[in-house]
């Protein structure tokens, strides 16, 4: 049995009288190095552990709840954040929906999550894989003028949640990212691009890859030009359509809905995208980078169906947000971490996957632009009114080919009409860190904005 | 004074330990953060929360490379461990043991006057209350109120192997109040922040509610709002939020790492106008009590006020010591997010200088444009120069009066290029507080600006 679990339950102890508590500890291990110029620029590692303590007291109008939390698992700081969190408790409102999570009998799926290589390989091969990364760069293509960064990272992680309620869980994961962002040049202007491979070990990562990536991103936008304003259709590429489904993912939030913060609320049943729109969100799937065992409140991880062809299905749930809404958790409470509280949100969204690949898709596509990076996404999306405008970089379509690049541009419409207007689902899906996997996504009548 | 969190023979016999292995420089950092928040959802209070994170970081540099490694445990052993791995990197040096003395430390004080810990959390939930009742009675069509308050209180003490040694104790409080208003035409928001590096003094019942109303309007008001236009207008960006236009198209292009990197557009630009005369944009960690003051850096230096731009003619970019250090130049930001993260170069304050138009004559004498009341943050790409800011309250302006509001949406322009467009600035002054994001790291830091106007810039809205 694992180690943060016997601490946990010792924790639950020390429950008094008939209150409630549950215990998250999380450690972890991390890993960074930034290469520069062929030398490591950052050599960072740490070790870092913590506790989530929420306290549960009934009244007569429903429970209170408190929470404190503690940067470290010494016994000073655990008996502190407890006492903290039981002061906390007097001054919660009584919430008759708020309840801590219970056995619902749903068996967690067995997840392979953890591979000890993170752990066991030298630092000198990791810090190798960032010089090399940065040199494959580098020497990939003469218009690279710099590369601002050539990262390598891992981590090596460890949770357990229990409460008096029945909960008791651990899970185990890492993971190894390479991330590089080249600068090319063609004399007068510099463009940039980033490149990515993510992996749960370092075998997975694909050096070559990510260096390809960077290069023809990066250099395939020397000579970006401003277009004039114009109305036509959008295609994003796997990465950009990705973060388009995390931010949908978000209105599709129990917690939203119930919190009147969602534009799908009261809408269930209803045809709320394309018919080529299904999208689920699995966690249980191991190709997802997000898989879990277990959500944030300890319950078993499911596989969720949201939107099929077109109509809305269902949302995800946490223990609260479930109750207010008259349903059971859908096992979906996130957690950000010691010092956040559990609130129902996507893990591991996938579309399910169209028939075409990338490149028919452009060619049934006269005119439009081709989107390759999003600026703005936190400035520019409203996600409860469902406004969008983002700035943008990428390509025009002309006649069903990639053209000439374009730059300072922003596409908008509403996440509302871009969900109808969905075109082309390709089959190209690409697994990504966040909480989206991707695939090309055709969405009709974008407006963007140029000079 | 309180206790120190580390006593001053601990810190140096661990800078002395750091250096060992023939490092050039190493630095202590060693925090400790207590925070707390409740949050107020349709009148129920919710995560009540308190925490506290107590650490040290600790960074041993090289030539080029630096080795860094943080630790809970501010133990004597815990803090040789975190210095032992930190030296790693150092293990081709040959420069044997050095002896690292510490002098006497500078202590700078709070200057909060009431310490959050001090407030009876029934006070702060009063004024949670009381924020949702004003919003709420603006109009039944407000149908959600969310109102938030967060305190920290951060000690730290930061030490190097070149004798500096501060200490600092940094109190900042913030109240924010978001609403929904639900029409005909679905949902919009309102969004209100009152944020400052100040205690519970900086919150009191007429703040309270004119954040509250402020939040209530927006929302109200953009139930009517119509698609923003597409294309290039002239702008007028509304006194104070209006400074997220200068952090993103000039402030992060003008950090020296991404200078000392070649990643930005103002590289090798000193001495140059790279601006309109109208802008002289100041970078200033000693605005007391604003977001991003600061009394000392997170490397132990004291914080100063930078001119940036000058009448449009570039002057200086921001520093930390790291690379202030190669240059001969003093650092004043160098900050960090907390113990666990390396230091690097960050903005306070940033603010553009007043001019000398009237704030309602530069309406007035924009015949057709947007006039934006509030942004909500923005990007920047520093090495193309190109950057994104977000409007959350809008206006049309027509015949040189604000007329119908207008949906939330980005504005798109390339730093160098913009900054010749800026041609009114008025006399208005005022500063808001904002959440500015790097690799990974988020620190507070305040922006500012009187009214002002672009003569065009790309609006990009959905209207045809």
């Amino acid at each position: 049995m694992s180690q943060l679990l016997e601490q946990a339950d010792r924790l639950l102890e020390s429950a008094q009288g008939s209150e409630e508590i549950e215990i998250y500890v999380s450690r972890g291990v991390d890993t960074e190095i930034k290469a520069y110029k062929g030398e490591v620029e950052n050599l960072s590692t740490a070790s870092s552990s913590g506790v989530g303590i929420r306290v549960l007291r009934d009244g007569p109008g429903g429970a209170r709840v408190g929470t404190a939390w503690a940067g470290s698992l010494d016994d000073e700081s655990v008996r502190d954040a407890l006492r903290e969190a039981r002061d906390n408790v007097q001054f919660a409102s009584e919430d008759e929906y708020v309840g801590f999570a219970r056995p619902d009998g749903v068996d967690p799926v067995s997840l392979a999550l953890r591979d000890e290589s993170v752990l066991n390989t030298p630092i000198d091969q990791k810090i190798a894989m960032a010089i090399e990364l940065e040199r494959r760069v580098r020497s990939g293509d003469a218009r690279i003028r710099q590369v601002d960064s050539a990262n390598y990272s891992d981590y090596d992680a460890e949770a357990a949640i229990v409460s008096t309620t029945g909960i008791r869980a651990s899970y185990t994961r890492s993971g190894a990212y390479l991330s590089v962002e080249a600068i090319a040049s063609d004399g007068k202007d510099d463009q940039t691009g980033w490149g990515l491979s993510v992996g749960r070990s370092l075998r997975e990562l694909d050096s070559e890859k990510a260096a390809i990536d960077a290069i023809s991103r990066a250099t395939r936008m020397l000579g970006a030009v401003k277009p004039s304003s114009m109305r036509c259709t959008a295609v994003f590429d796997p990465r950009t359509a990705a973060t388009l489904l995390s931010i949908i993912g978000g209105a599709l939030s129990g917690d939203a809905v119930v919190r009147g913060r969602s534009f799908f609320a009261n809408r269930i049943g209803e045809m709320v995208a394309s018919p080529l729109f299904s999208l689920l969100d699995d966690p249980t799937d191991p190709r997802h980078f997000a898989a879990s065992s277990h959500d944030g409140e300890g319950l078993a991880c499911r596989k969720n169906v949201l939107v099929s062809d077109g109509e809305l299905q269902a949302f995800v749930y946490d223990t609260r947000s479930a109750r207010r809404a008259g349903t059971r958790s859908t096992g979906s409470a996130l957690r950000g971490g010691i010092a956040g509280s559990p609130s129902a949100g996507c893990r591991a969204l996938q579309l399910e996957a169209g028939r075409e690949d990338q490149g028919s898709i452009l060619k049934s596509v006269d005119f439009g632009v081709y989107v390759e990076s999003l600026m703005g996404v936190h400035s520019g999306v409203n996600p409860i009114s469902g406004d969008f405008s983002v700035g943008v970089t990428g390509l025009m379509i002309r006649d069903g080919q990639l053209a000439e690049p374009v730059r300072e541009i922003t596409v908008a419409s509403t996440l509302q009409r871009m969900l109808l207007d969905i075109s082309h689902v390709g089959n190209d899906v690409e697994w990504l860190p966040g909480s989206a996997a991707g695939q090309t996504l055709a969405i009709e009548e974008i407006a963007v904005s140029g000079s | 004074m309180s206790t120190p969190l580390v006593e001053a023979e601990i810190l140096q016999s661990t800078l002395t330990e750091a250096m060992s292995r023939g490092g050039e420089f190493a630095e202590v950092f060693v925090e400790d953060r207590r925070t707390s928040s409740a949050m107020l959802d349709q009148r129920r209070v919710e995560q009540l929360s308190s925490g506290r994170d107590r650490g040290a970081g600790i960074r041993v540099v090289m030539g080029e490379t630096t080795g860094f490694a943080h630790t809970a445990d501010l133990s004597e052993k815990g803090l040789y461990a975190a210095a032992t791995a930190a030296a790693a990197v150092a293990r081709e040096g040959g420069g044997g043991v050095r002896e690292v003395v510490l002098g006497t430390r500078r202590d700078y004080p709070s200057m909060a006057r009431v310490e959050p810990s001090d407030v009876a959390k029934a006070k702060k939930i009063e004024l949670l209350l009381q924020a949702d009742d004003v919003a709420r009675s603006e109009a039944s069509s407000i149908t959600q109120v969310q109102v938030a308050l967060g305190d920290s209180t951060r000690r730290f003490v930061v030490a190097n192997s070149e004798g500096v040694f501060a200490s600092d104790h940094q109190v900042r409080t913030r109240f924010n109040v978001s609403c929904v208003a639900t029409g005909d035409t679905g949902m919009q928001t309102g969004y209100r922040p009152i944020a400052g590096t100040r205690g519970f003094e900086l919150l009191n019942p007429d703040a309270v509610e004119e954040a509250a109303h402020g939040a209530a309007r927006q929302a109200i008001t953009k139930l009517d709002a119509r698609a923003a236009p597409s294309g290039d207008l002239p702008v007028v960006l509304a006194s104070g939020s209006g400074g997220i236009l200068f952090h993103e198209a000039c402030g992060h292009g003008l950090e020296a790492d991404a200078i000392m990197k070649e990643a930005s557009v103002y590289a090798g630009k000193v001495g140059q106008q790279v601006a309109s005369p109208l802008v002289t944009l100041v970078d200033d960690g000693t605005v007391g009590g604003e977001w991003g003051y600061l009394a000392v850096d997170d490397e132990g230096h004291q914080s100063s006020r930078n001119v940036l731009i000058e009448n449009g003619v570039l002057t200086d970019y921001m520093w930390d010591y790291l690379r202030a250090r190669k240059d001969g130049r003093v650092s004043a930001n160098g900050r960090r997010q907390s113990y666990q993260h390396l230091p690097m170069v960050r903005m306070t304050n940033t603010y553009l200088l007043e001019g000398e138009s009237d704030a309602d004559e530069i309406v007035a004498q924009t015949p057709y444009g947007v006039y934006v009341a509030q942004l909500g943050g923005g990007q920047v790409n520093t090495a193309t120069g190109d950057f994104v800011f977000g409007m959350t309250a809008a206006f049309l302006i027509e015949d040189g009066k604000i007329t119908s509001p207008l949906r939330d949406c980005n504005l798109i322009g390339n730093g160098p290029e913009i900054l010749k467009r800026v041609d009114a600035v008025g006399r208005d002054f005022s500063m808001i507080p904002g959440t500015c994001g790097k690799d990974g790291q988020q620190v507070p830091v305040g922006c500012g600006q009187a009214t002002m106007r672009l003569s065009s810039i790309t609006i990009g809205g959905a209207a045809a």
